[in-house]
């Protein structure tokens, strides 16, 4: 899912840093050769788009519908399930990210260090990122069975009793979150690798001429002079984490019950049933809460960027 | 050079015809009569309805060699309603299909996308009990393929005999039976929570019990007038699992067992009750064969001793699209499903799982055992009723979702009835029906 969005976010900000100059320079190329472009994204994003924003205020099947104005948002809203969705939405883009942010930033600095086997270790990090969620959501939940599954039977020869993952009510929107940063981290990684890599050497050499510990050049050189790469970590993953679907549908489908629902999964069991309109209303709804989440944050971490 | 690309179309257009032509020849010729014609069947791909399909189109074409019959199959489920809904829209659907009855069928749009049989000679074989399955406004549209089946308690006589237990009538008898077979170690019932949709039996299964209480039911349901939570003898069902829960009563891996594993420990012996639909029938005969007849099946039981009835669930039906070009082909085949030759000849391939709904046909002796406890319900009219779904087409797609957490002790009883009431309040606004908006 986070690979969906790597191109969007580094691409918004190449944009505005190049507004300036393209007012200056007049393109060589005439306007129509964007014809092709504006088709596709026209055919393919403006119309679908749209069309939906016209079938959220719809009772349709598909051949006819009836247009019902607010009805389905109320409909919608009133979903048992979603205020369990949508808390469980939050909470799981919440822990995911941060999680993310963490482990990536440390497993980075471990990364860019002198260690042996360096890029293998790389290359072993990132591996996740490649599996499709899927198979990882399958073989996870194999591995998180209750009484036959292999972690459990770890535990249990050390003594510990291993929780039901997947099936306890309380563990298993945490248990499939722990999983999506298992598969997500190594994304991460990369991204801090790049930013830290990128900060000069000199104030590394200059701290240590100072006497600074380890620890205080990573926390007052690295962190701060690492915020770009964070700023993308914390974007990329809270949006992956907002519209998560496919690792909790191959893992748990919302259950046991609706205790691991997000928003995505109640819209996908409402498409399932047949209701358009309503799955639609629930689109719409989760575009919202998504921007209104992303757009403030992006401009607070891009301006403090820009500041520093 | 400007001219060719102009000259190249009739010249293509010209040998497209000529290849088909030549193809077309080529497969009259090589069916076994001149003119032979072929008809597709779409069907859904388990592997017991591919079985009798192609048996039934091996015999209807012996009877008839100028009709070849193609069997065409599609997933089951939620993304095969979508299959069959979407090629109804576009006209592009099979000769003859197969599809579900009940609420399902009415979501299929009939009186537009079918053709009606009310009037075809073949159609006095259905028994009426089949008819009103199949109906939509005043025409049937539909012939029953496959058998009729019960969801019931599905239990291990060979755990019954050697406990001394005798089938129970009532809800406290069947507790009390619980904790015998508790006390002998063995599971008493089993839940498979991972395949959701095997927790809606207690729900579902009770329907009879519930059309006992009140025969207006069904009919004051679709009319938006009772509901699950306020009726008392509806509300019975999600009140049964949340007690047998509470009584500790389900397998301890309930939460993640499988509908194959739930098989797999009724068979054996480690569970002795499953609630579940006799459509497993077929699947226990291909997998453990020498053990199917150590199973029984009996109704949910209710309070009521007296009555005890059993909800039955009707076969699919075949229905002919309108979208046909071969309606006279069709049709004849649609006559060779719906007559004794059909039957025997789905017997002869799967066996038979529970009684057919044709005048005529006859079950073997050798029936499974559970299939011999079924047929007395079914013979006596006033010892079943079919299960809600074929009698109102309100039906929640949530239900599996909401048992799983009342059998989990996640949601009680009382709130997991009103919560199913409110998710049917979207299936009846989208299917427009009186009386819910």
């Amino acid at each position: 899912m986070t690979t969906n969005t790597t191109v969007a976010a580094p691409a918004g900000r190449t944009l505005t840093a190049a507004a300036p100059k393209r007012r200056q320079r007049k393109s060589s190329y005439p306007y129509w050769f964007y014809l092709p472009a504006a088709l596709v994204y026209t055919t393919l994003f403006l119309v679908p788009t749209f069309a939906s924003f016209f079938f959220s205020f719809t009772r349709w099947n598909l051949t006819e519908f009836t247009w019902i104005g607010m009805d389905n948002f109320v409909q919608f809203f009133s979903e048992p399930a979603l205020l369990k969705g949508l808390t469980n939405t939050f909470i799981y883009g919440v822990v995911t990210s941060t999680l993310k942010v963490v482990l990536g930033m440390l497993l980075a600095v471990l990364l860019t260090s002198q260690i042996i086997a360096r890029g293998y270790l790389r290359s072993v990090i990132f591996f996740p990122v490649l599996l499709s969620s899927i198979g990882v959501g399958i073989v996870f939940t194999v591995l998180m069975d209750p009484s036959r599954g292999m972690i459990n039977e770890a535990l249990a020869v050390v003594g510990i009793e291993g929780p039901k993952w997947l099936t306890d009510p309380a563990w298993a929107l945490m248990s499939v979150a722990f999983v999506d940063v298992w598969k997500g981290v190594g994304l991460a990684t990369v991204i801090f690798i790049a930013g830290i890599v990128s900060i000069p050497q000199e104030y590394f050499e200059a701290a240590k001429v100072d006497g600074a510990s380890s620890f205080k050049s990573f926390w007052n050189i690295t962190v701060p002079l690492a915020r770009p790469a964070t700023a993308t970590v914390i974007i990329l993953s809270l949006i992956g984490g907002l519209r998560s679907f496919d690792l909790i549908w191959a893992m748990t489908k919302g259950g046991p019950g609706f205790t691991s629902d997000v928003i995505a999964s109640v819209i996908y069991k409402q498409y399932q049933a047949g209701f358009y309109g309503l799955s639609t209303a629930g689109n719409v709804v989760l575009f919202l809460i998504v921007t209104a989440v992303i757009v403030p944050l992006s401009m607070i971490l891009n301006r403090k960027e820009v500041e520093a | 050079m400007n001219t060719t690309p102009k000259r190249r179309w009739p010249v293509i257009a010209g040998s497209v015809t000529a290849a088909a032509l030549i193809l077309t020849g080529c497969s009259a010729g090589g069916g076994e009569s001149s003119d032979a014609k072929t008809i597709t069947w779409l069907v859904d791909n388990t592997e017991n309805t591919i079985t009798y399909a192609e048996k039934l189109a091996e015999d209807f074409n012996a009877a008839n060699p100028d009709i070849k019959v193609e069997i065409e199959t599609r997933p089951q489920g939620g993304d095969g309603d979508n299959i069959v809904k979407t090629k109804l829209a576009t006209g592009d659907m099979a000769d003859v299909f197969s599809y579900n009855t009940g609420s399902l069928f009415q979501q299929i749009n009939p009186e537009q996308n079918l053709v009606p049989l009310t009037s075809e000679p073949y159609m006095d074989n259905v028994l009426d009990s089949y008819k009103p399955v199949v109906t939509s406004g005043s025409e049937v549209y539909g012939v029953p393929v496959g058998t009729g089946s019960a969801g019931g308690v599905m239990y291990n006589k060979k755990v019954y005999e050697q406990l001394g237990l005798s089938v129970p009538k009532t809800w406290d008898e069947f507790m009390e039976n619980s904790r015998k077979i508790k006390d002998a170690g063995i599971d008493p019932i089993i839940q498979t929570y991972q395949t959701t949709w095997t927790s809606q039996l207690f729900v579902l299964g009770d329907f009879a019990n519930v059309a006992a209480a009140n025969p207006t039911f069904a009919e004051d349901y679709t009319a938006n007038k009772v509901k699950y939570a306020t009726d008392p003898a509806a509300i019975k069902g999600f009140e049964h699992q949340e007690e047998a829960f509470k009584a500790g009563l389900f397998n301890e891996d309930f939460a993640s067992a499988t509908y194959a594993q739930g098989l797999e420990k009724l068979v054996n012996g480690e569970g002795a009750h499953y609630p579940i639909l006799s459509f497993a029938l077929p699947e226990i005969q291909v997998s453990y064969p020498d053990k199917i007849n150590d199973l029984g099946i009996f109704p949910l039981p209710s309070d009521d001793a007296s009555k005890n009835p059993l909800t039955v669930w009707l076969p699919g039906g075949v229905y002919l699209p309108k979208s046909t070009q071969n309606v006279e082909e069709a049709k004849k085949f649609l006559a060779f499903i719906a007559s004794k030759e059909g039957c025997d000849s789905q017997t002869e391939a799967v066996g038979a799982n529970g009684p057919y709904l044709v005048e005529g046909c006859d079950l073997p002796d050798d029936v499974p055992a559970a299939v011999k406890d079924m047929l007395p319900f079914f013979e006596d009219e006033s010892k079943n009723s079919p299960a809600l779904e074929f009698l109102s087409p309100v039906k929640g797609p949530a239900l599996e979702q909401i048992t799983v957490e009342v059998g989990s002790g996640i949601r009680s009883a009382k709130d997991g009835a009103a919560l199913y009431d409110e998710d049917v309040k979207k299936q009846a606004q989208q299917l427009n029906l009186p009386g819910w908006n």
